[in-house]
């Protein structure tokens, strides 16, 4: 099986964000993979050491996001491929996905995998829109992969604590879930055998894409509180006391 | 403009979520001089459609088809870019589940639109309607317009408008009008099977008064019984964010928000937790919400009534020794 992992580059959870223009400063964070999208990976490399094949990571954005794809070479990917570009975070989903789409039409792969939503935009869109752009079937918040001939049987997660089964044809895109398996780390040998390891990069204009946006980012800020929180202050055991017996004698919920 | 609301219902249920999309697109519409169609798709879904009816809204669009039993992607988006096609919308509103992600953003770009999905709210801004959705896992909010032609296609969030403000018809009913549908089974190429929920809990975190619950933010396994001494001492159930029961170190059953359990003790003790809409929306109902975090622009910090911020490794053995020193 040949698979494709879309894999995002987002600033670090613990990233300090302040904002900048239309987007966040870049200059002084960290950046990691996508959560889902380290799900989505490790989910592939486990289809290819039971059904054979390989793994592809692609992903999309500035200089910055090779780290990410050598990470993903340093688990067991076997290929890179570098969409660079440095406008990447004021597209619009349907143009993102135009591009991505493009970079992935040229590769026939059987399964393309997506996380089901990137942290940073978080349109919880483009794999969808992937599909749809390259007439493939899809399903989206997958939480269980099996593959059989020709067909995979997915386990879909809904709300409240429901799931479906459902049949899918392939090839076919899937965004994953979190939580679908347990994902390895990259082994110092691993780390090695990536060195030599191919990344292709490919620019956004030689995908020869022509995309009009569908929507923009007018402003981007820090949300206003709807509710006024009583914030309480001093050392850890003042605060303590202080939180018991507002929850005593203000709250009165214990 | 035109508006038009695609509701949702599963298995002879509304989704909530759709009358609260009714209540945005009112508001909507009130705001623009708009008309609202709300549309109800499926097989056998009548009463739905008669339900609709007697809300303030210009008419119901029903649309039944054998092949509509079941939702599939394919089916929804064959079938609805056809009605959209014959109604013309100028603005096609979603309530945000996860069948709406599912196939929504297909719909938009076969017509070849977009969509601006998971919306938290609008405003008008001279004759261009703004729509507000979050980015940075809550921690931003950002202004979204539409560019280029009708129709566009936005979904709003869980929670973002009252569905008890949703206003009934005024003299009576509006009509309900059919709509035919052309689908082949050949379009459809998933094919949906059963529905099911994992082996029942043994727990009821809804009828827990209190609920002490951990994320990211307790970083270790090892960790936990510190926050388990914490729900001892205030007589509390523990519960997690997502992360913590996708790492198995809590069983799935304790996990809150919209994959998970929906709570609304009377105390929701959140330690380490963002605040992601996710989770957010499976306990914003608990009567009083206590939040510590490090980050003191963390989101969970816009619904908590009370906030420490600090560092729960510090903060949990406090208080645990705090409450016992209460109860003496
Ligand atoms: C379709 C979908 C469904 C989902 N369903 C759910 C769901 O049902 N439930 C759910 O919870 N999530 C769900 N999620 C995931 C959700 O979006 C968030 O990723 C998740 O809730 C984040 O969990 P967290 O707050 O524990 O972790 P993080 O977002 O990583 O936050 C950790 C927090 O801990 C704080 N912290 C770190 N160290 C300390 C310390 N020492 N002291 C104090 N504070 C500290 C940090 O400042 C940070 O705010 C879903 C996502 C999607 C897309
Ligand atoms: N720039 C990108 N490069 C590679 N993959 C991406 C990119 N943007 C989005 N994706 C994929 O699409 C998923 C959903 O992203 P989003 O639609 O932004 O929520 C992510 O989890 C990734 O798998």
């Amino acid at each position: 099986m040949k698979i494709i992992v879309c894999i995002k580059q987002v600033p670090a959870k613990d990233a300090p964000l302040s904002i900048t223009g239309n987007w966040i400063k870049e200059s002084d964070i960290g950046f990691e993979m996508n959560e889902p999208d380290s799900y989505a990976l490790e989910e592939a490399l486990r289809l290819k050491e039971k059904h054979g094949g390989e793994v592809l990571a692609i992903s999309m954005g500035p200089e910055r996001v090779k780290q990410t794809i050598k990470e993903a070479l340093a688990k067991g990917a076997d290929r890179g491929i570098h969409i660079s570009d440095d406008q990447f975070a004021q597209l619009d989903p349907l143009s993102s996905a135009r591009m991505l789409a493009e970079a992935l039409r040229k590769e026939n792969a059987d399964l393309i995998l997506t996380g089901l939503q990137s942290d940073d935009h978080g349109f919880g869109q483009t794999g969808v829109l992937v599909a749809s752009l390259l007439d493939l079937p899809h399903a989206t918040i997958i939480m269980q992969i099996e593959v059989q001939e020709k067909k995979m049987r997915l386990k879909r997660e809904l709300e409240a604590g429901w799931f479906q089964h459902i049949e899918c044809p392939l090839p076919a895109v899937l965004s994953i879930q979190s939580g679908i398996n347990k994902v390895r780390y990259a082994t110092l040998k691993g780390i090695m055998a990536a060195k030599k390891k191919e990344i292709a990069s490919i620019n956004r204009e030689s995908l020869g894409v022509k995309s009009e946006a569908t929507q923009k980012i007018e402003k981007i800020y820090v949300p206003t509180k709807t509710k006024k929180t009583e914030f309480l202050t001093g050392t850890p055991a003042e605060m303590a006391t202080k939180l018991v017996e507002k929850l005593r004698f203000d709250a009165r919920v214990i | 403009m035109k508006i038009l609301v695609i509701t949702e219902q599963r298995q002879g249920k509304w989704n909530n979520t759709s009358f609260e999309t009714l209540v945005a697109a009112q508001q909507i519409a009130a705001d623009t001089g708009s008309t609202i169609s709300a549309l109800v798709i499926g097989k056998g879904v009548a009463n739905f459609a008669e339900e609709l009816a007697g809300k303030n809204i210009a008419e119901v669009l029903l649309v039944e088809h054998d092949l509509l039993e079941a939702y599939t992607p394919d089916g929804y988006s064959v079938a609805l870019s056809q009605v959209i096609a014959s109604a013309k919308p100028d603005l096609v509103l979603f309530p945000h589940t996860y069948q709406v992600r599912d196939f929504a953003p297909k719909l938009a770009a076969v017509m070849g639109k977009g969509m601006i999905a998971d919306c938290v709210g609008f405003h008008k801004e001279g004759d261009k309607i703004v729509f507000v959705r979050q980015m940075f896992q809550g921690k931003t909010a950002a202004d979204v317009t539409f560019q280029g032609a009708a129709p566009w296609f936005t979904s709003f969030q869980s929670g973002a408008f009252r569905a008890d403000l949703l206003k009934v018809h005024p003299s009576g009913k509006s009509p309900i009008n059919k709509i035919a549908v052309e689908l082949k089974p050949e379009q459809i190429r998933t094919k949906p099977l059963e529905l099911f929920k994992e082996a029942k809990s043994s727990v009821d975190l809804t009828q827990a008064p209190i609920i002490v619950s951990i994320g990211r933010g307790i970083k270790a396994p090892e960790n936990i019984p510190q926050a388990e001494a914490l729900a001892k001492a205030i007589g509390g159930e523990m519960a997690a964010s997502r992360p913590i029961c996708d790492e198995g170190w809590l069983p799935m059953e304790r996990q809150i928000g919209s994959s998970g359990q929906t709570v609304a003790p009377k105390l929701y003790l959140a330690l380490g937790i963002s605040g992601a809409i996710q989770h957010v929306v499976g306990m914003k109902g608990a009567r009083t919400i206590v939040a510590i975090n490090k980050d003191q622009n963390a989101p969970i910090f816009e619904i908590a009534d009370y906030g420490i911020v600090g560092d729960i490794f510090e903060i949990m053995p406090a208080l645990t020794a705090a409450l016992e020193k209460a109860k003496t």
